[in-house]
């Protein structure tokens, strides 16, 4: 092999062991970084993640928004209209947070089983009614027929 | 009885692109000037219909015609006037129609800066652009037609979303579109020179400032988005790593290695085929972007389902030109990465790990962004990418970049040498250390080894920049002279980069060193961050134009000193019954103050959002810095022509003689 053809394989070498590193740590980053959606239902299936953040979504229960006294601590429920659960969360909620609104949360079930949320999302639009949420509800009503065929 | 006219000039309008986008490509390669001829008419023609167009859309949304459907949705009667006029490209349908507005504009320019061009290379330019053009027409009458009728006519209109009622969003989309659909230029180049077969030098320097000028816009309209999004969403974010934001960051990213890669190929004939696909899919990524943002992907798959026609309108129109010009790309490429040689150690090799390396950040980008997508749409789940995966893989990709850039400020074309290159940089290596452990030394903090790694890159940056500019004028007999007569090329590529690193320093600093706190808070009361003390002193109410508010007053005091006053508003907009956020921002060189209100609480305090936000304005400060730099560049005199060049260098050559 002559020197500069040694230097191109060495090159070559090096760059292709250096995009397989890159790429190896591009994917475990990406893996880690995954968050999965559960609709209510699904976390009373018990099908969601103990050890992992994951986000749940639905509607806010109208009357179930509570705030703890002396702290931006506030817990509601959320529900897809077959299942609710308990969401707390402690900062300042978006704009559009209302009772009847539908929210996305993002966080980790705690041991005595709420929700923490450590971010509440809910859209800038009236209308609109984030996909995941949509989605949840209308897999509520499809089991909910399914359970009772009239 | 207008707004049928400007459907009818839209359809004229498609009409005369449809001559634009095939006549010329046909006289081009059969060598038939008067079918090339058509090119330039054709393109002005079409941009004056579509400009008509436009101003009646303009003029229904002004004078309040809520009888057209796209207007009913938008606009209101009580709507200030300016925020009238920006409603026009608040949605969907009239943003296309900017879009196309604006494409037909970049066409235009074309036609007027074509002195250099062959004649059959500028038909063939004008027309791929025609080609686009008639894509984006079809899709706009067949789909989303901006003049369709509401009958009966709206009493008043629906409103433009609150969140846009604001001034950074007048100009934030139309310098966005400037710069995504300013990428359809050096895609037409490209794909002209691949038809004709002839990719050489000199059409790396005929792209380069059209690549340098959409870089430019784009530049400056994702800022615009980012500082937008700071004041406006009321909790002192300025990036998030959303769909939207990424849609408009993928173009931007390949169209800097986009205009690296160019330097080489102009300057010394290598890389030519990586430039050309470079130019292809920074388009290519436009497009994908304008539809990510418009198509309704993004809120929600299931869009697709629900307007079928938009959707596969999309699909076919994106696979035909991506697909379209990479079969053009395969067939017609070049095969070999010949022309130009030059030793693994050389500026070439240093620009092309900079662009490859701006290509791997956008793949990762893409990954992240399209990834939940495409599971989504096949029905294998609803995931989400969180913030921390662009974080952590998006500064893996930059450090390298950023070590690289330093080095590459020293290189020499065709043959260098590392021990050169690290005579060359030590000093600025020392340097750039001591201001990272210096900076580290006074902002303390907890996570001092990220922060310095950091701040010492950022600096790396503007030391070697700095060494860089004295190491071309200290050799020169006149070092003075020649200080003030550098290349104007080199000028903007310093300016440029100083902005990049004035974006690195303001984000590492923003994110390490921002204090937040959320309070619950009576007026009456203070809170304190950093050595700030916030006193919230009054409550007010008072009505907007078409909103209420609730103004709160602020006063801030350092050291017992009071330095500013802040006034965070809530506002409720009536139309849509919708409450918005409006933060007191105290900004500064080295730090923002910011104070947002959250809701009332029961017993009349407030929730209350305070940051304090050190370096975040060097971030934007960066972004103007970059476009400016662009700016200064493409004014180099040797980007426009040799001659000019020659004749210039004559002229210098004489006054020096004398």
């Amino acid at each position: 092999m002559t020197p500069t053809r040694k230097k191109r394989l060495l090159i070559v070498l090096a760059i292709v062991g250096g995009m397989g590193v890159a790429a190896a740590l591009i994917l475990t980053a990406f893996e880690k970084n995954l968050m999965y959606f559960y609709s209510p239902s699904e976390v009373a299936a018990g099908a969601a993640p103990h050890e992992r953040k994951f986000r749940v979504g639905g509607l806010v229960v109208n009357g179930s928004v509570k705030r703890v006294p002396d702290s931006l601590t506030i817990e509601f429920a959320i529900t897809d209209t077959a299942h609710e659960m308990t969401v707390a969360y402690t900062g300042i909620l978006p704009d559009l947070f209302r009772e009847g609104q539908g929210i996305v949360a993002h966080g980790q079930t705690r041991p005595d089983g709420i929700f923490e949320a450590s971010e509440v999302l809910a859209k800038h639009d009236e209308n609109y009614m984030p996909p995941e949420v949509a989605s949840a509800l209308a897999d509520a009503k499809a089991g909910a027929m399914q359970a009772n065929p009239q | 009885m207008i707004p049928e006219i400007g459907q009818f000039i839209l359809a004229l309008a498609l009409a005369v692109t449809c001559v634009q986008a095939t006549l010329p490509i046909v006289g081009a390669i059969r060598g038939y000037d008067n079918w090339m001829a058509l090119a330039k008419p054709a393109a002005r023609i079409q941009f004056l219909l579509v400009l008509t167009a436009f101003a009646i859309l303009v003029h229904a949304f002004v004078t309040n015609d809520f009888s057209v459907a796209y207007v009913a949705q938008n606009s209101n009667s009580a709507l200030p006037t300016a925020y009238r006029v920006s409603a026009v490209w608040g949605a969907h349908e009239g943003s296309l129609l900017l879009w196309v507005l604006i494409l037909c504009g970049w066409t235009v320019a074309v036609t007027v800066f074509d002195k250099e061009l062959p004649r059959s290379f500028a038909a063939l330019v004008v027309s791929v652009m025609g080609i686009v053009s008639v894509g984006f027409l079809s899709f706009m009458l067949f789909t989303s037609n901006p003049f369709a009728r509401l009958l009966p006519a709206a009493g008043d209109g629906g409103d433009l979303n609150p969140l846009l009622q604001d001034p950074g969003l007048i100009i934030h989309p139309p310098m966005l579109y400037i710069g995504y659909v300013g990428t359809s230029v050096a895609f037409g180049f490209a794909i002209a020179a691949l038809i004709q077969g002839r990719i050489t030098a000199q059409a790396a320097r005929w792209i380069r400032p059209w690549a340098i000028g959409s870089w430019i816009f784009l530049t400056i309209g994702i800022a615009l988005g980012s500082w937008w999004a700071y004041y406006e969403l009321g909790w002192g974010g300025w990036w998030f790593w959303d769909p939207v934001e990424n849609a408009s960051f993928m173009p931007w990213l390949l169209g800097t290695a986009l205009i690296h890669s160019l330097a080489v190929t102009e300057k010394r004939g290598a890389f030519k085929n990586w430039t050309i696909l470079l130019a292809l899919a920074t388009f290519a990524l436009s497009l994908l972007g304008t539809f990510l943002v418009r198509s309704g992907v993004l809120t929600s798959v299931h869009a697709f389902a629900t307007d079928p026609g938009r959707g596969v309108f999309v699909l076919v129109l994106l696979g035909t030109v991506i697909g379209g010009s990479f079969i053009l790309y395969a067939w017609r490429g070049p095969s070999t990465f010949a022309g130009g040689s030059y030793e693994p150690v050389s500026r070439e090799i240093f620009l092309l790990l900079n662009s490859a390396l701006l290509a791997v950040a956008t793949a990762t980008v893409l990954l992240g962004t399209l990834y939940p997508l495409v599971l989504e749409a096949l029905g294998l789940g609803k995931i989400s990418v969180g913030p921390p995966y662009f974080n952590v893989v998006f500064s893996a990709v930059m450090l390298p970049l950023i070590a690289l850039m330093g080095f590459g400020q020293f290189s020499r074309w065709k043959s260098d040498s590392f021990k050169r290159l690290v005579t060359q940089v030590k000093y600025a290596f020392v340097a750039a250390l001591g201001i990272a452990i210096v900076a580290i030394a006074l902002l303390g903090g907890d996570k001092i080894v990220s922060a310095g790694i950091g701040i010492g890159f950022g600096a790396w940056i503007m030391v070697t920049i700095v060494a860089g500019i004295f190491e071309r004028c200290r050799n020169r007999e006149h070092p003075w002279y020649a200080l003030f007569h550098l290349p104007r090329a080199f000028v903007g590529q310093c300016v440029a980069h100083l902005g990049f690193a004035s974006t690195v320093i303001g984000v590492v600093v923003t994110s390490y060193y921002t204090i937040d706190l959320h309070q619950k808070l009576a007026p009456g009361e203070r809170a304190t961050i950093a050595n700030y003390e916030f006193h919230f002193t009054d409550l007010s109410s008072f009505d907007g134009p078409n909103y209420k508010v609730t103004e709160a007053t602020f006063e801030i005091f350092q050291d017992g000193q009071l330095v500013e006053v802040l006034k965070p508003q809530k506002r409720l907009y009536l139309v849509r019954n919708m409450p918005m956020t409006e933060a007191g921002i105290a900004p500064g060189f080295t730090r923002d103050l910011y104070v947002a209100l959250g809701e009332p609480l029961p017993d009349g305090a407030w929730s209350v959002r305070m940051h304090f936000k050190p370096f975040i304005r060097w971030i934007w400060l960066g972004a103007i810095l970059m476009a400016l730099g662009g700016f200064i560049a493409i004014f180099d005199p040797r980007l426009r022509s040799p001659s000019t060049v020659r004749r210039e260098a004559t002229a210098t050559a004489h006054t020096s003689s004398d």
